[in-house]
This record gives structure tokens, C-alpha cells and sequence, in this order.
């Protein structure tokens, strides 16, 4: 009850946090695909660059968050604010699950329908665009619901170095002992996880292919 | 002359524009027909078939096909084909014989520069192909795959309408194309708006054929096209390929490893054993060939192929 009282009083903030968060997220998801796509098809397509493509976006994910934003702190614009540097850290890790999907996706169109394709006479444009991608769309959408899970936590640290969001409040509770302003953060966060994961999921399946 | 470099210049991809300019026979008539004149005119109508791809007439008898001195090395240097010298004259149906590995499909996907001769070169209804442009000429040939490869995405229409779609054919036109190459494969005009995952093995190669006639070729590329099927659907296939040959009277070139379906199909068949040619003879001829490797394959299908040695020089 003590907690449904505290959302009741805070819904404002809660609202405002929310939003906030929901940016962070969803311009970092939106450049990691911008990005990320080009490059998975690039690392398929060509294999010389799946290598290198692919095991940058690995060891960028292996750099724990708290120290990836600490690094990108003294970049020139990057630095000068703070949601311009958690928004490019959250893109950096969205990349890694976005291009491996793109990448398999690809690769795994039927080989016979892809040579078929060509036989046909399909310029490579032609075949990307009315063949691989919409074949390939469902596996794509799986690796950007698993980068929008994962940002939606991410950016939870992003409060650590100001940039607000619902880390926020989970900050504050923590620096303040107080059960009720972390759940103030968490449950919402979950939420939003929860909801995206569902909304993807369900694309996705609408979206496969026969 | 067009280069591989100009191939896709911007607006390449614009369904409206016709690139290839393949036309569908009939296309000057449009007006001056009824429908049902047009429908038969289009099948065995011949006018595509006497102009290159890029609209220069080819002279009749010269052959569509010609391998001269062709090789073929993979990148890691093994050779898959070493001196091939081959003709494949218009309306025949060469069969290219031969176990898995001796450069069938090789020899198969360098007509339609799926892949490039290392040395050599492959002339294609009149021209060197390497100077041909490489969308054009896949577009001026059809071609069907042991696999099929129908495009699971679309339907059965839009998977047989593609390239006439994406060489700016009218919509209209498309779709009377469609319903009469469904029909000269023998399927119902129901199959066109399901997907490819709803048909039967047999109808899914019906499908195959009949996409790859979409945009009337005159050339056929076929790579064990039945090899997949069951014993009864292969044999009714192999029966309406050649009924189907006879009234569309395409070049074809055909794989296969399957001596019986060669003599069945084959105006002529071309045997091939570790990347070379080893000898091109009419089917009875074949069976009768001293040939070590001729006289192998006769022995190892057994009896009774003389009955199905349909053509050949009696």
C-alpha cells in the first residue's frame, strides 16, 4: 500500500522519468539499427569484413557500462552533455545483438533461392531489398527487441552520470536506503522492458516468413 | 557495348523502367488482336528468340550456345573444367551427363555468368558474354534449380510474374502471363495465390518452370530440375517437358546424372567425366557408343533403355 501511495504522490516524476528514459532508449535503439543493419549486411555480404565488424561490436560489449560512460567522458561533444554521451554508450552496446542478427539473417536465407534470385537476373540491390531483408526481417527484429531489452536496463546506469531516466529514482533510493524510491525506478523499467519485449515479439512472429 | 560497371546505374531498380527491354511477344500487336489470337500467338510466337539481348538480329544458324576453349579454376586453383569446346544449336535439348563433380553445373552456370570462365570464352546467342550485360542476359535465359528456389515470400503469382514485373510489364499483362504459364505447366488457376510452402514437390518445379519461362527465353537452363521428385512425378514431368518442348521449342541445356532421363529428353547428350568433354552423341548413337565410359554408363542402368531412347539418328 505504502508503495501504490508513493506512485499515487510521484506520478509526475514518474511520468517525467519515464519519458525521459524511453528517449535514451529509443534514439539509441533507432541510430544502433541505422547502424547496425548496414553493417550486418556489409559482414555478410563480404566476409573479409565480418571479422573485424563483428568482433569490434563483441569487445565494445564486453566494456562494462559504468566504465564505457567514464571513457566517453572527455570526448569533445560527445562529453559536453550528458545524454549525448549515454545515448551513444547505449547505442554502442545495441549494436552487438543488432548486427549478428542482420548478419544471420542473412546468411541464412536458402542458398537455392538466393541463386535462384541471381539466375533470374535480380541486380544485388533487387535481391537485398525484395529478397534477403524481407526474408530475413523476423531474425533482424529479434536482435533489436534483444537491444531494446537490454538498453532499458542500461539506461538505468545512465543516471549515474546525470543523464536522468528512471535510474533516477533507483540512485536516489539506493543513496538514501529507501525501498520505495528503487521501485519508483525499477517496476516502471520493467515495465517498459516487459511491454517492448511483448510488442517486438509479437512483430516478429507477424513478420516471419512462411 | 554495355560493361559489368554500368550494370546498375541509379533507377536501375525502378519497376517502371525496362532495362532489358525483353519485350512479351505480341507487344507491337497489342491492338490488333483478340485475346484469344494474342494467348497462341505468345506461345509459339518466335520473335524474341531471333534478336540478341540487346536487340541486334542473330543470324539462324548460328548456335545459341558456343563454349570455346573454356576453363574454369576455382580460386584455390583446383580446375572443375579444362578445354571445352561445345555447341548447343537452337530447339535442342543438350544434356549434359555426368557424375557428381565432372562439371555439369559448372558448365551450366557459366552460360548465365553465375559464373565467369577462367579462360575461354562462352557465346551466348551470338555474342561473347563477357560483353553482354550480366542482368540482361540472366533475364534473356531462364533458369531452373534442383531446389527450385521459389521465393517462400511471395505467392506463386508474384514468384512467376517477377521478372516480367521488374521489367516494367503492364499489371494486366503480368497476370494474363501468369494464368497461361500456369496453364502450360498443367497447374490450376487456383495455385496462384498460394505460397510455395502450400504446394506439393511436383508443383513447386511446375511453379519453377513456369517462372522460368516468365519473360519467354529462348533459352532454358535446367540443373536436374526432376532430381528431386518422386519416381511417378519425375516421369509425368519428364512426359510434359517433352510435349512442352515440342510446342515452345526452346534451346535447352540440361543436367543431369540420370542416363535414363537423358535418353528420354536428350536431342543430344553430352557426356562429361573429371572436367572435360568426353563425347557428344545423339541418344541411340549413345547406346551404342564403344566409348569406354559411354559403354560403362549403358551397362550400369541395365536393360531396356532402348525404349527410352526416343530421339537419335535412326
Amino acid at each position: 500500500m505504502n508503495v501504490f501511495h508513493f506512485f499515487l504522490q510521484h506520478h509526475e516524476e514518474i511520468l517525467e522519468l519515464t519519458l525521459e528514459h524511453l528517449w535514451l532508449v529509443g534514439i539509441s535503439t533507432l541510430l544502433a539499427v541505422l547502424i547496425g543493419i548496414p553493417l550486418g549486411i556489409l559482414s555478410a555480404h563480404w566476409p573479409v569484413w565480418n571479422k573485424p565488424v563483428l568482433g569490434t561490436a563483441n569487445i565494445i560489449q564486453t566494456i562494462p557500462s559504468l566504465a564505457l560512460f567514464g571513457f566517453l567522458l572527455p570526448v569533445p561533444w560527445i562529453g559536453a552533455r550528458a545524454d549525448r554521451l549515454a545515448i551513444l554508450a547505449l547505442t554502442l552496446y545495441a549494436l552487438l545483438p543488432v548486427i549478428r542478427n542482420t548478419y544471420t539473417g542473412i546468411r541464412g536465407v536458402d542458398p537455392s533461392v538466393v541463386e535462384a534470385g541471381r539466375g533470374m537476373g535480380l541486380t544485388g540491390r533487387q535481391l537485398l531489398f525484395q529478397v534477403e531483408l524481407p526474408l530475413a526481417v523476423s531474425v533482424i527484429l529479434s536482435g533489436v527487441r534483444v537491444a531494446v531489452v537490454v538498453s532499458v536496463g542500461l539506461a538505468t546506469i545512465a543516471a549515474a552520470i546525470g543523464a536522468g531516466g528512471l535510474g533516477e529514482f533507483i540512485f536516489r533510493g539506493l543513496a538514501m536506503v529507501n525501498n520505495q524510491l528503487i521501485l519508483a525506478g525499477a517496476i516502471p523499467a520493467a515495465v517498459l522492458a516487459l511491454t517492448a519485449d511483448f510488442g517486438l515479439g509479437w512483430l516478429e512472429r507477424r513478420l516471419q516468413p512462411r | 557495348m554495355k560493361t559489368e560497371h554500368q550494370r546498375a546505374p541509379p533507377g536501375h531498380d525502378d519497376l517502371a523502367a525496362q532495362p532489358c527491354r525483353l519485350r512479351y511477344a505480341g507487344q507491337a500487336r497489342f491492338d490488333e488482336e483478340d485475346d484469344e489470337d494474342r494467348l497462341s500467338g505468345l506461345i509459339r510466337d518466335g520473335y524474341p528468340r531471333s534478336f540478341d539481348s540487346n536487340m541486334h538480329p542473330i543470324p539462324a544458324n548460328a548456335p545459341v550456345i558456343e563454349f570455346r576453349d573454356v576453363a574454369y579454376v576455382l580460386p584455390n586453383g583446383q580446375p572443375l573444367l579444362r578445354d571445352l569446346n561445345l555447341q548447343v544449336q537452337r530447339g535442342e535439348t543438350l544434356v549434359l551427363l555426368g557424375r557428381s563433380g565432372s562439371g555439369k553445373t559448372t558448365t551450366l552456370k557459366l552460360v548465365n555468368r553465375l559464373l565467369n570462365p577462367s579462360g575461354g570464352q562462352v557465346w551466348v546467342n551470338g555474342a561473347p558474354n563477357e560483353e553482354t550485360d550480366v542482368i540482361c542476359l540472366r533475364r534473356s535465359i531462364g533458369y531452373v534449380i534442383q531446389d527450385v528456389g521459389l521465393f517462400p515470400h511471395f505467392t506463386v503469382e508474384r514468384n512467376i510474374g517477377l521478372v516480367p514485373r521488374i521489367e516494367g510489364w503492364p499489371t494486366d499483362r503480368i497476370q494474363l502471363r501468369v494464368q497461361e504459364l500456369l496453364q502450360i505447366v498443367g497447374l490450376g488457376r487456383e495455385i496462384a495465390s498460394r505460397y510455395p510452402y502450400q504446394l506439393s514437390g511436383g508443383q513447386r518445379q511446375r511453379v519453377g518452370v513456369a517462372r522460368a519461362l516468365a519473360a519467354d527465353p529462348s533459352i532454358l537452363l535446367m540443373d536436374e530440375p526432376f532430381g528431386a521428385l518422386d519416381a511417378l512425378t519425375r516421369d509425368q514431368l519428364q512426359r510434359e517437358f517433352l510435349l512442352l518442348q515440342e510446342r515452345l521449342d526452346k534451346t535447352v541445356v540440361f543436367v543431369t546424372h540420370d542416363l535414363r532421363e537423358a535418353l528420354r529428353l536428350g536431342s543430344r547428350i553430352a557426356l562429361m567425366e573429371a572436367g572435360q568433354l568426353v563425347t557428344v552423341l545423339p541418344p541411340q548413337d549413345f547406346l551404342r557408343s564403344t566409348d569406354p565410359l559411354a559403354a560403362a554408363y549403358v551397362q550400369a542402368f541395365g536393360e531396356g533403355l532402348n525404349s527410352v531412347a526416343t530421339r537419335g539418328s535412326e
